[in-house]
């Protein structure tokens, strides 16, 4: 726990990692608390003139089909922010366990891991994801399990080029020399000196990763209506943008404060981890 | 250095190889083949018999695979279930829009992009560079229907300067093309920029930093020249593969950004053709994406063997 404190307050040293963590913590504990404080049902509709503009009974307005903006925006990031914290662990364990196994054993294994995450990112991984959507559906369960995957590919890459770096050490070289096992050493020895690199990959990688949930909802794969969702509510009312700006500017200011907090949050925490992350690829 | 190309080249082969037979085999593995998926509820009975033999979907899975393999080495992408043309002839001129998009973005963007993270990288920590990475930050965390929606918005509907969506033929003459893609370039444009110009600046002061550029600049050498000569091109160097890298990524926006400015091109083709279920198209589709792939890449590798010496000692690299 104390070393959480620690991170936390290397984090908000800085101006913008504080600016970071509190959007991102308003984010979260708003998804947490959002259904006890939006005024209105996410679906109940209005029978007044739709597109009606910020009023006092509707703080955002309405939207096309007459349903209350706020609502549906305190509601909209709920799915995503499921999805992609549960798909970016399950990317950044399976990614850190096969990329420490490639880093550490080396060799033919090494080189088979390696080969096949080459191979695996020339392969379109959006429109993946769309075929997978498309036929199992758009339940959170498959979102998590086919994003983690693709995610967790470009994970390998890096959990493996840190962990070159850790292998050669003394403390490593000793461990072997006393004999302790490959699967004790790579656990106890290796991971919590990777850890930070995978700390700030993790932090990166749920950036992109809601990028791409919010596309996919764009692309109307996301989310089924009239489920809210960020995404899905830009794509339904931007036709409108001229009529009625505020049901595409509310979940658009949105989800960029939560992706820009996101990102900002991954900035500080690299730099007060001293990881250097510009250099990176973005797969 | 030629043993280093031809590996390359072998491995861009064998890269393709397994991505086809990936792509195949998960298209076999959802649930149903493609005429029950493409016919849904009416897939019973004669109509299902029939689109079964039509596309020859009674045949093993194996003799499928080296079917369309076959077919593919010698440029046949296979057969559509809904469309009626074939193939070529509905990708084709939708492939050549993506690449004019692409292209037109990139011809515009890296440029760009190197000068601005040159700028960052020269006025560091200063006002130029907070305000370019600043921007950048905005830029690449928005996501592209953001970015594009608030473009329309600005210059389409507030201006009335440029039209919001594109309303074209597929294969409407390329002049016409580069008529109308100013506001997807420019979406595509930002966030490449925003990329690209973050790791300019990262290499670009490191390279700085060295003792080479020092030298330089004790031997009297003049700050431009010593810039645009000694330093830029040892800091382009790292970033060709990363930029490489990146392009499946950017590739992902591509999509979002044809789909946003109803842009006729593979991306929005490749989601009508998930929409409608039509597997043939999107097989074709991905592993037309994924070659585009491995080929940018492996003119990344060798543009990166031509302009360091140091990787062409044998088993540096690859």
């Amino acid at each position: 726990m104390s070393s959480a404190v620690t991170i936390l307050k290397g984090v908000t040293a800085t101006r913008s990692g504080k600016i970071g963590v509190v959007l991102v913590g308003f984010h979260l504990l708003l998804a947490l608390v959002a259904p006890w404080l939006v005024p209105y049902e996410f679906d109940a509709q209005t029978a007044v003139i739709d597109h009606a503009g910020p009023s006092l009974a509707h703080w955002a307005g309405l939207d096309t089909l007459g349903r209350d903006v706020l609502t549906r925006t305190l509601l909209g990031g709920r799915e995503a922010l499921l999805v992609t914290i549960f798909g970016t662990g399950l990317a950044v364990v399976w990614g850190s366990f096969f990329g420490v196994l490639a880093g550490y054993l080396g060799g033919r294994i090494d080189e088979l891991i390696m080969r096949s995450v080459d191979i695996f990112l020339a392969i379109p991984w959006m429109i993946f994801l769309l075929l997978v959507i498309a036929s199992f559906g758009n339940a959170p369960m498959v979102m998590i399990l086919t994003l983690g995957f693709f995610y967790g590919i470009g994970v390998v890459r890096m959990a493996r080029a840190a962990t070159l770096e850790v292998v050669v050490k003394d403390y490593v070289l000793a461990a072997k020399a006393r004999g302790e096992r490959p699967l004790s050493i790579m656990m106890t020895e290796i991971l919590p000196n990777v850890r930070d690199v995978l700390m700030v990959e993790s932090a990166m990688r749920w950036s992109w990763m809601l990028l791409a949930f919010s596309a996919l909802s764009f692309l109307g794969f996301g989310v089924t209506p009239p489920t809210p969702d960020w995404g899905l509510m830009i794509a339904n009312s931007r036709i409108y943008l001229a009529l009625a700006p505020w049901p595409v500017l509310m979940p658009m200011i949105a989800l960029s404060s939560l992706i820009i907090g996101i990102n900002l949050t991954a900035d500080a925490l690299a730099k007060s981890l001293g990881v250097d992350k510009t250099t990176r690829a973005l797969v | 250095m030629l043993r280093l190309i031809a590996r390359r080249l072998i491995f861009a082969v064998v890269t393709l190889w397994v991505v086809s037979m990936v792509v195949f085999s998960a298209i076999e593995l959802l649930p149903g083949d493609a005429c029950q998926a493409f016919l849904g509820q009416m897939a019973q009975g004669k109509r299902l018999e029939n689109c079964r033999a039509e596309h020859n979907l009674n045949a093993p899975a194996y003799a499928r695979y080296s079917d369309w393999a076959l077919g593919l080495a010698s440029g046949d992408l296979g057969k559509s279930i809904k469309r009626s043309k074939p193939l070529e002839e509905i990708i084709g001129p939708r492939f050549r829009n993506t690449v004019i998009l692409g292209l037109t973005a990139a011809l515009v963007g890296i440029p760009l992009a190197i000068v601005l993270g040159a700028l960052a990288a020269l006025y560091r920590d200063r006002r130029a560079d907070l305000w370019i990475s600043f921007i950048a930050i905005f830029c690449m965390t928005v996501p592209e229907f953001i970015t594009g929606t608030l473009l329309i918005s600005f210059f389409s509907v507030w201006l009335g300067w440029l039209p919001g969506i594109v309303i074209m033929r597929a294969d409407a003459p390329i002049l016409e093309v580069l008529s109308k893609i100013v506001l997807p370039v420019m979406t595509l444009t930002l966030v490449m920029v925003a990329h690209i110009m973050r790791m300019v600046r990262t290499s670009m002061i490191d390279v700085l930093a060295s003792d080479f550029v020092m030298m330089s600049q004790l031997k009297g050498v003049s700050r431009v020249r010593q810039v645009v000569m000694h330093a830029l091109p040892n800091a382009l160097l790292p970033t060709i593969n990363l930029i490489a890298l990146n392009i499946a990524w950017l590739m992902g926006g591509v999509l979002v950004v044809e789909v946003v400015f109803n842009y006729p091109g593979i991306g929005r083709l490749s989601v009508n053709a998930i929409s409608d279920r039509d597997f043939p198209l999107v097989q074709a589709i991905a592993l037309l994406m994924a070659s585009l792939y491995v080929a940018l890449n492996l003119i990344a590798d060798l543009l990166a063997l031509v302009l360091n010496p140091k990787l062409r000692t044998r088993g540096a690299g690859l």
